[in-house]
């Protein structure tokens, strides 16, 4: 176990190093960083100047590792927009976008695992038909739409739940609704896929022969192996959550990462946006480190290179 | 997508019919929202116009325009006159007091002026404060303001965006600790502010008796940054809000028939208008011919769109000022007519019967600028929307990449013509027109002291721009303001709600 988690480390630190490279690059590809940080009505020896005082007319090999150096470092620089530290703003708002992203989670969790198992304990059934029906729905429906509806009955209608702001924990019912019945439908339809194939596996058969529960052979037998992708896409999703999350913000008007990465780029606030794809990216591979490890923890199998 | 949109506000509006108001009226407080997040409070540090209207709440100017009269009145000041063409000396008033206690006097006015003009302090508004060269304080109550140049718009200047800060708070934090921690003497003071989140004000109970603003009735007022203008109308709906305002023109229409609201429509002077790209180098050659320019200001109707599509209040526009500007004047400019015949037969004389591709830019009010596209394809000039956000826009045009644009401008609610046509025609950064004619009649009419001159000066300028049709003046903008039916409130055209003005029946 051990060699495996350090070989999937050294891996994750590696992408997360190719990844803030690549921003870097491409977020200067985006134009020209000494007028952006010039501003309005800049003549041509004050972007010169800027050039010089930021350093923008070094190597860009020179300014990556500067830049990289300093961010090993927590500092992030200043925001050009909000002109105060970036790694104060960013640990500002990402409470709000972390909660939000964790409870989505364990929503659609809590929707998806249900119907999943369902769904496969009776394929091609009525019920079968009806789960994968609200998993389509969820797909297909977009999220702005859904978070406008949900507004209109519970805020708007029946007056049992604020609109928008994230002052108290009703703030967080809708959102969290809107964004977890979105990733909800790919975690279903999963567990579903999963646990047909382990329902129909021969320890199951055994295990039902040895006449143990329905319940028993389900929950602690089946679900227990259906679960090895889950996990796994589960981390993925925590991720998309975190970082995906800004028509949700915008609508319910939660101050949080995804709506500061949106102000970030239309202000072409560089060291804004630069720190949050940084962030995000290490999360992100970070969350995918931990779902690697947890699927080896959970089938040995994948620890000596093979697969369930 | 705007079908999807106004089926949802027509579902949203019918069903807040039955659901009873509530108002914060027992508060004596109002909720107002906003889209656009200010970063940093200090008037001197932001370009927003919801950071220009809590500079107002909080903060006092030396001069006051009273909005109704237009006319100016001492408030921070008492008395002023003209030293000479470049100095204005200012007579302070005694007994005023900030809200962190310190008195004002003299060191206020003069550390604040001194700090804004230093290119250090990297005020975002530099035009605001450019034309001043230093301040001195002559002694406790009196000061001299020296100017660059003459610069007869400066007690406009000095009645709006240029605020007095208490001089011992701000040396010590200076722009970053005034947005933590707002110090003003206005008639409100802020007693919390979460950037991004909210900015939270009370009532300034030692607001100076005599001030021209008044004293203020409402007792808390919080803004709330809302991005999304669906999610404000839902506030308002189920009332979580108490004012918000740029509500569009259906849904304003909508929200009339909902019981507990009001609409409020007024004039804004945001003037708007079609900007060409005249110049040697512009990427969009056809326009360099006058009768191009001409086709293009008779292909447009711009009175069906300020009806259907602009708003109640608004008006048709032929030249690039607002009217209630000192020195806007339109009777030097030719009218131009709708008349797509007369267009067609232009083009054709220059020498384009079939007409020419052409990209428009635009950053807002969308649905206008279909519009024109559309009128444009009428008569053969195949206009391309080139949609983005407004930085990106102007990094094109000032770069010399974007030779027609939907361009708006607000002139900062500053009442004189040198806050608007120059920026455009002057020679600075936005002028892709450069006529060194028009630059010398506007600079005479930014410099001259005598207000006939400068009128005149104006009037010939603004005639000769519409004469050589650089840009096409389209009309005033208007914005809709929905508000609790019991909170009593004006809408001025420099879209500044004052909060110290209202109150609730």
């Amino acid at each position: 176990m051990l060699i495996y988690a350090l070989k999937r480390c050294g891996l994750a630190v590696l992408v997360a190093v190719v990844v803030s490279a690549l921003a870097f690059l491409l977020l200067r590809a985006s134009g020209d960083v000494a007028i952006a940080l010039a501003g309005e009505g800049a003549r041509s020896e004050d972007i010169e100047n800027i050039r010089r005082l930021y350093g923008l007319d070094r190597p860009l090999i020179v300014q990556y590792l500067d830049w990289a150096a300093k961010m090993a470092q927590g500092n992030f620089g200043t925001s050009l927009y909000f002109k105060t530290d970036v790694s104060a703003l960013v640990l500002d708002k990402l409470p709000v976008s972390a909660w939000l992203a964790l409870y989505s989670l364990i929503f659609a969790l809590g929707l998806s695992l249900p119907l999943g198992v369902l769904a496969a304990l009776y394929p091609n059934s009525w019920v079968d038909r009806l789960c994968l029906a609200l998993a389509v729905v969820g797909q297909a429906l977009p999220s702005f739409f859904f978070a406008l509806i949900l507004i209109i009955l519970f805020a708007v209608t029946w007056r049992l739940l604020p609109v928008s702001g994230s002052d108290t924990w009703a703030h967080y019912v809708m959102p969290t609704i809107v964004l977890g019945y979105y990733i909800a439908p790919a975690i279903m339809r999963l567990v579903r896929a999963g646990m047909i194939e382990v329902l129909a596996s021969d320890y199951v058969r055994t295990a039902r022969a040895k006449g143990l529960s329905s319940r028993s052979v389900v929950l602690k037998h089946a679900l227990r192996n259906a679960l090895v992708p889950v996990v796994a896409l589960s981390a993925v999703q925590l991720g998309f959550l975190l970082g995906g999350s800004v028509v949700i913000e915008t609508v319910f008007a939660l101050d949080g990462i995804g709506y500061l990465a949106y102000q970030s780029i239309t202000h072409k606030d560089l060291p804004v946006t630069q720190a949050i794809v940084t962030l995000l990216s290490v999360v992100y591979v970070g969350l995918t480190l931990l779902a690697d490890l947890a699927n080896a923890w959970l089938d040995p199998r994948i620890r000596v290179g093979g697969g369930s | 997508m705007i079908a999807v949109r106004a089926a949802l506000a027509a579902l949203v509006l019918s069903a807040s019919v039955v659901a009873p108001a509530l108002a914060d009226k027992k508060g004596n407080s109002v909720r107002f929202l906003y889209d656009q997040v200010v970063e940093n409070v200090d008037p001197f540090m932001n370009n927003v116009r919801i950071g220009v209207i809590i500079g107002q709440q909080v903060w006092d100017t030396l001069i006051y325009r009273d909005p109704k009269s237009g006319e100016y009145k001492g408030q921070l000041a008492t008395a002023w006159k003209w030293v000479d063409d470049k100095t204005l000396e200012v007579e302070l008033r005694k007994g005023v007091k900030f809200h962190n206690g310190q008195a004002f006097s003299a060191d206020d006015v003069v550390y604040t002026l001194n700090f804004v003009v230093k290119p250090e302090s990297k005020v975002t508004t530099r035009e605001n404060v450019a034309w001043i060269d230093r301040a001195e304080k002559v002694d406790d109550y009196k000061v001299r303001i020296h100017l660059k140049a003459p610069f007869p718009a400066a007690i406009e200047y000095l009645a709006g965006p240029v605020v007095i800060h208490p001089h011992e708070y701000y040396a010590k934090v200076g722009p970053a600790g005034m947005n933590e921690k707002p110090v003003g003497s206005g008639p409100y003071r802020i007693t919390e502010h979460a950037v991004g989140k909210y900015v939270r004000m009370e009532r300034n109970p030692d607001y100076f008796k005599d001030s021209p603003k008044g004293q203020p009735k409402i007792e808390k007022v919080e803004i709330r940054f809302i991005p999304d203008r669906q999610t404000q109308v839902a506030e308002m709906m189920a009332g979580g809000a108490d004012m918000i305002m740029n509500v569009a023109l259906d849904q304003a229409q909508q929200m009339k028939v909902v019981p507990h609201l009001q609409i409020v429509s007024g004039e804004t002077m945001r003037i708007v208008f079609l900007h060409l790209d005249t110049r040697e180098t512009t990427t969009a050659p056809p326009l360099r011919e006058l009768k191009v320019r001409q086709a293009i200001s008779h292909a447009i109707d711009r009175d069906a769109m300020v009806k259907q599509l602009v708003g109640e209040g608004a008006r048709v526009l032929h030249t690039v000022c607002f009217p209630a500007q000192f020195g806007c004047s339109d009777e030097a400019a030719p009218r131009y007519k709708y008349d797509p015949a007369k267009a067609k037969a232009l083009l054709a004389e220059a020498g384009f019967p079939n007409g020419f591709d052409v990209d428009i830019f635009a950053y807002r009010e969308r649905n206008q600028t279909e519009a024109m596209i559309g009128y444009l394809r009428a008569v053969g000039i195949r206009a391309n929307l080139r949609f983005m956000q407004y930085a990106a826009m102007r990094e094109l045009n000032r770069a010399g990449k974007s030779a027609m644009m939907h361009q708006t401008w607000g002139s900062f609610s500053v009442n004189d013509v040198s806050a608007s046509t120059p920026v455009y025609y002057k020679f600075g950064p936005d002028d892709v027109s450069r006529d060194p004619e028009v630059r010398d009649l506007l600079q005479t009419g930014d410099s001259s002291i005598d207000g006939n001159v400068r009128k005149a000066a104006y009037r010939r300028a603004l005639g000769l721009i519409a004469e050589r049709a650089y840009s096409l003046p389209l009309y005033s903008l208007t914005t809709y303001y929905a508000a609790n039916k019991d909170l009593t409130f004006i809408a001025y055209p420099d879209e500044l709600p004052r909060f110290w003005e209202m109150s609730y029946k």
